[in-house]
C-alpha cells in the first residue's frame, strides 16, 4: 500500500500540472481547428487572406502565424465576411478602413510606396545604365585612333628603320 | 574580484586599441619600423584583454554569480549549464562583448597573418581595426556595461528568455557574429587602400581570404538562425523577412558580391574601385544590422534590448563609420588607376552582371526593410512591408541571377564565346529542361512554380558538374577524350575550383528544398487520444497526452505515432508546451520526424472544452535541402579558403624584404 500511494499521489499531481500547463493562457497558436470554416473552399480563401494580413500587436507576424488575441479575433472576422458573402477584395478594405494601411503585409502601390515598389527595377536599370556609360567610356580611350600628325609621325619613323 | 577584473581588462583594451590606431599614423611618419610592430603587438594584447573579460563574464554566469545585473537578468540556477554559457550573450550586454571578441580576434588574426599581407598595408588595416575596436568597447564601457554590480545581491536571478534556451542560440550568434565582424576585416583593408591610394592584386589576394572566412561564417550563421525559427516559433516557416533576418541578409548579399568582385580584381586588375565601394558597403550593412538589433528600432522578435541612449549612440557609430568612409571612398577613390579591360561578354562580364543583380536585391531589401520607418518619420503614414513584399521583388531578381550562374562559369576571361558558352551549357539546360517537364508531369494539378524550382536547381547542380568537367577535359591543344586524363585533371584543379562548383552546387540544392516547398502540405485538427489525421503521405495518431519536468520547466507532451497510408508505423514525435516559473512563459516545443531530406512537423495548440487537443502538423517535402545547400555552400568557401595560393600568400619581392632587413640590422 505504501507502495502504491506515493505513486497516485503523484499521478494526481501530474494530471494537475498537465491541466494547468494545457489551459495555460497562452501563445495559443495560429489557426485553431475550432475556427476552420466548413466550406474548405471559402477556409482556404480566408487562409489566402490572413497571409496578407498583420497581426497589429505581434512583431512582424501575419495573423495566420500568429498566438496573439487580436489575430485571433481578426481571423474570425476574416471568415465572418467571406462567410457574409464579401469577396477578397472586400474583405481587405473592410479590414482596412477598421484598422488603417499598416494591417497589409503587402502595401498597396500608391504615390507613397512609389519609390518602395519601384526600388528593384530602378535598382536594376540604373545600375545597368552606370555600367554601360562606364564602359562606353572606358572602351574608346583603350582603342584610340591617332591624330593625322602621330600618323605621320610613325610613318617618318618607320621609314628611317 | 574575477569580475571587476573583467573590467579593468576591458578598460586596458580600450587603451590598447587607442594604441593600435595611432601607431600606424605615427609609423608613417617616422622611419622607425618597430612603431609598426607596435600596431600588431597592441592589436594582440587587445584581443587578450577583451578574452580575460569575456571570460570573467562567462565564469560570472556559470558560477551563478547574482551580485552581477547581467547574470541576475539572465541566469538561473537550476539552467542546465550549456544556456548558462550561451546566456552570456544571449543578452544585450554579452553579445556586444562577443561581438567585440570576435573585432579583437581578427585583428589578432591578422597580425599574425605576416606572410599572407604586406607590412605597411597591416599596420594601416590594423590602425583602422583599431578604431573600430575603440569605438565599440566605448561604447560597451559607457552604455553596456556587462559587470555592473547590484547591492544587495537577489538570491535567484530571473533566468534568460525560454525561446532562447535552445541549442540553436548556443551556436547562432557567435557564426554570425563570426560573418558579421568578419567583414570588418575587408572595411579596414578597403580603408587602408584608400589611405595609401594604391590598390592591387596583392590586396585582392590579402583581402579575398577574410572575404571567405566572413562569407562561410555568414552562411552558416543565417542558415542555423533560420533553421532555429523553424523548430523553434512553431509555426513551420524557414524565412520570415523579419527585419533582424534582413539584417544578416543584407551584409551576406553585399558579400556575395564583394566575394565574386575580388576574384576579377585578383585575375584581371580590374573593378577595383567598385571592390573597395563593396568592402565599404559589406561591414556598412553589417554596422545597419547591429543597429537594428540592438536598438530595437524596427520592432522584432529579436529585439531583446530596447534603450534609446543604446539608440542614439549606436546611430552615432554608423554615421561616423558609413559617412567616414563614403567620404573617404569619395576623397581617395579617384586616385585608384583602373586596371584591365575586358568585352561585355567574358567571364568579368558575368560577374559584373552578378554584381548588378545581387546589388539590386540587396537595394531592395535595404529599402523594404527600412522604408515603414522612413515614411512614418517624413509622413507619419504608418505601413508594413512584409513577406509577401520581399517575395514578390527578390525572387525576379534572384531568378535571372542563377540563369547566369553556369554561364558566367563557361566564359573565358577577357573575351568570352556566347554561342561556345551555350553549346557547353547544352547539356545543363537539356537535362534541367527534362527534369523540371518529368516534375510537373508527375505533380500535375499541383503548384506550378514547384517543378520550375526544381528544374532551376537541377540547371544550377548539372552546371556545377560541367564546371569541373570542361575544366578537366581542358581547352584547345590540351583538350582530351580520355576519361582516364580528364580523372586525372581533375584532381589535380585547384581546390578553389572544386571550392567554387560546390558553392555553386549548394546554391542549386537551395534551390531545390525551396522549390519543393510548394507540395508542403498541412493538416490541423482536435484529436482526443486514439484519433487520426492525415498530412501529406502520412496518418498521424495522437496516442497520448503525458507531463514531463525538465530542469526549470514543467512540461506537457503529446505524443503522436506517424504511419504511412498503409498503416505501418515510422516514427513517434513529441511536441509539447513548456511552463518556465522563473519568467512564468509558456513556450511550445514543436516535434519533427526526418524521413530522408522531408520532415513531418508537429506542433501542439489550443485545447478544447471536451478536452481535446488541437494539433497542427506538417508534411514538408526535401526541406533539410534547404539548410544542407546552405552547409555546402559554406564548405565549397571554405574548400577554397584551403586552396595552394591562400596559403602561400602573396609574393613579396625579394628586393624590398632586404633593404628591409637591412633597415633593421637589431633584428
Amino acid at each position: 500500500m505504501s507502495a502504491v500511494r506515493p505513486i497516485t499521489g503523484g499521478r494526481r499531481w501530474s494530471g494537475l500540472v498537465l491541466a494547468v500547463l494545457l489551459l495555460a493562457p497562452l501563445p495559443a497558436q495560429a489557426v485553431q481547428p475550432s475556427e476552420v470554416l466548413k466550406d474548405p473552399a471559402l477556409e482556404h480563401r480566408a487562409r489566402e487572406i490572413s497571409e496578407e494580413l498583420r497581426c497589429l500587436v505581434c512583431q512582424n507576424q501575419s495573423i495566420d502565424d500568429s498566438d496573439a488575441p487580436l489575430a485571433k479575433d481578426l481571423r474570425l472576422l476574416v471568415r465572418d465576411r467571406l462567410e457574409k458573402g464579401d469577396s477578397d477584395a472586400a474583405v481587405k478594405s473592410y479590414i482596412v478602413a477598421r484598422y488603417g494601411e499598416f494591417v497589409l503585409l503587402r502595401p498597396v502601390f500608391a504615390a507613397h510606396t512609389l519609390i518602395l515598389w519601384l526600388t528593384p527595377a530602378l535598382a536594376v536599370l540604373l545600375g545597368a545604365l552606370g555600367i554601360w556609360r562606364l564602359a562606353r567610356r572606358r572602351r574608346p580611350a583603350a582603342a584610340q585612333h591617332l591624330s593625322a600628325s602621330e600618323e605621320a609621325e610613325v610613318a617618318a619613323l618607320l621609314r628611317r628603320e | 574580484m574575477i569580475v571587476e577584473t573583467g573590467h579593468f581588462a576591458l578598460a586596458l583594451a580600450l587603451a590598447l586599441s587607442l594604441v593600435q590606431m595611432v601607431m600606424p599614423v605615427w609609423a608613417a611618419r617616422s622611419s622607425d619600423p618597430a612603431l609598426r610592430q607596435t600596431t600588431s603587438q597592441a592589436a594582440l594584447g587587445a584581443f587578450a584583454c577583451v578574452l580575460f573579460a569575456f571570460a570573467a563574464l562567462t565564469w560570472a554566469h556559470v558560477s551563478s554569480d547574482f551580485s552581477v545585473q547581467n547574470v541576475v537578468e539572465n541566469s538561473h540556477t537550476q539552467k542546465p549549464l550549456i544556456y548558462k554559457i550561451s546566456g552570456v550573450w544571449g543578452n544585450h550586454e554579452g553579445s556586444m562583448l562577443l561581438w567585440v571578441l570576435i573585432l579583437t580576434l581578427f585583428g589578432a588574426c591578422v597580425a599574425g597573418a605576416r606572410n599572407s599581407v604586406p607590412p605597411r598595408l597591416r599596420a594601416n588595416t590594423l590602425g583602422v581595426q583599431g578604431l573600430i575596436t575603440f569605438v565599440f568597447v566605448l561604447f560597451i564601457i559607457t552604455t553596456s556595461n556587462p559587470f555592473t554590480r547590484v547591492v544587495p545581491a537577489p538570491l535567484e536571478g530571473r533566468d534568460l528568455n525560454p525561446l532562447l534556451q535552445d541549442p540553436g542560440l548556443a551556436i547562432h550568434p557567435p557564426l554570425l557574429y563570426l560573418g558579421y565582424v568578419g567583414f570588418s576585416i575587408t572595411f579596414a583593408f578597403a580603408a587602408a587602400a584608400l589611405i595609401e591610394g594604391r590598390i592591387d592584386a596583392v590586396w585582392a589576394r590579402a583581402v579575398r581570404p577574410w572575404t571567405l572566412a566572413a562569407w562561410v561564417f555568414l552562411t552558416l550563421g543565417i542558415a542555423m538562425g533560420s533553421y532555429w525559427a523553424y523548430y523553434e516559433l512553431g509555426w513551420g516557416g524557414w524565412w520570415f523577412w523579419d527585419p533582424v533576418e534582413n539584417a544578416s541578409l543584407m551584409p551576406w548579399i553585399a558579400g556575395t558580391a564583394l566575394l565574386h568582385s575580388t576574384v576579377v580584381m585578383e585575375k584581371r586588375d580590374a573593378l577595383k574601385v567598385w571592390t573597395v565601394l563593396l568592402a565599404i558597403l559589406s561591414f556598412s550593412l553589417s554596422l545597419v544590422g547591429t543597429f537594428i538589433v540592438r536598438s530595437g528600432v524596427l520592432t522584432s522578435v529579436h529585439s531583446f534590448a530596447t534603450d534609446p541612449t543604446r539608440g542614439v549612440f549606436i546611430l552615432a557609430i554608423l554615421v561616423l563609420f558609413i559617412g567616414g568612409s563614403l567620404t573617404l571612398f569619395a576623397w581617395r577613390a579617384p586616385l585608384l588607376r583602373q586596371g584591365g579591360l575586358f568585352a561585355p561578354i567574358s567571364r568579368e562580364g558575368s560577374l559584373v552582371l552578378n554584381n548588378l543583380f545581387l546589388v539590386a536585391a540587396c537595394a531592395t531589401v535595404f529599402v523594404g526593410t527600412l522604408y515603414p520607418l522612413l515614411l512614418e518619420m517624413l509622413t507619419g503614414d504608418k505601413i508594413t512591408v512584409g513577406p509577401p513584399f520581399f517575395n514578390a521583388t527578390f525572387v525576379p531578381l534572384a531568378i535571372p541571377l542563377l540563369l547566369i550562374v553556369p554561364f558566367g562559369q563557361t566564359l573565358a576571361w577577357k573575351r568570352g564565346d556566347m554561342l561556345a558558352a551555350s553549346q557547353r551549357l547544352f547539356v545543363a539546360l537539356g537535362v534541367a529542361l527534362v527534369v523540371g517537364l518529368a516534375v510537373l508531369a508527375m505533380t500535375w494539378g499541383g503548384p506550378m512554380m514547384a517543378p520550375v524550382g526544381v528544374g532551376l536547381g537541377a540547371y544550377l547542380l548539372i552546371g556545377s558538374a560541367l564546371e569541373i568537367v570542361s575544366r578537366a577535359r581542358g581547352y584547345g591543344v590540351r583538350r582530351t577524350r580520355s576519361l582516364g586524363v580528364i580523372a586525372q585533371r581533375a584532381v589535380g584543379l585547384p581546390r578553389s575550383a572544386w571550392g567554387t562548383a560546390l558553392a555553386h552546387a549548394g546554391v542549386g540544392v537551395v534551390v531545390i528544398g525551396i522549390a519543393a516547398q510548394g507540395w508542403a502540405s498541412e493538416g490541423l485538427a482536435s484529436l482526443n487520444p486514439g484519433q487520426s489525421l492525415t498530412v501529406g503521405p502520412y496518418v498521424a495518431t495522437l496516442d497520448r497526452v503525458a507531463p514531463k519536468k525538465g530542469p526549470n520547466y514543467e512540461e506537457a507532451g503529446a505524443f503522436v505515432t506517424i504511419r504511412d497510408r498503409d498503416g505501418h508505423a515510422i516514427g513517434e514525435v513529441e511536441t509539447g508546451r513548456r511552463f518556465y516559473p522563473s519568467r512564468q512563459m509558456t513556450v511550445t516545443e514543436s516535434g519533427l520526424l526526418t524521413r530522408g531530406f522531408s520532415q513531418v512537423y508537429a506542433s501542439l495548440g489550443e485545447v478544447g472544452k471536451d478536452g481535446s487537443i488541437g494539433l497542427r502538423l506538417y508534411y514538408k517535402p526535401l526541406v533539410l535541402l534547404i539548410w544542407l545547400g546552405a552547409v555546402v555552400m559554406a564548405l565549397g568557401g571554405a574548400l577554397s579558403l584551403t586552396d595552394r595560393r591562400m596559403r602561400v600568400g602573396a609574393p613579396a619581392k625579394a628586393k624590398g624584404r632586404a633593404v628591409a632587413r637591412g633597415a633593421v640590422p637589431a633584428e
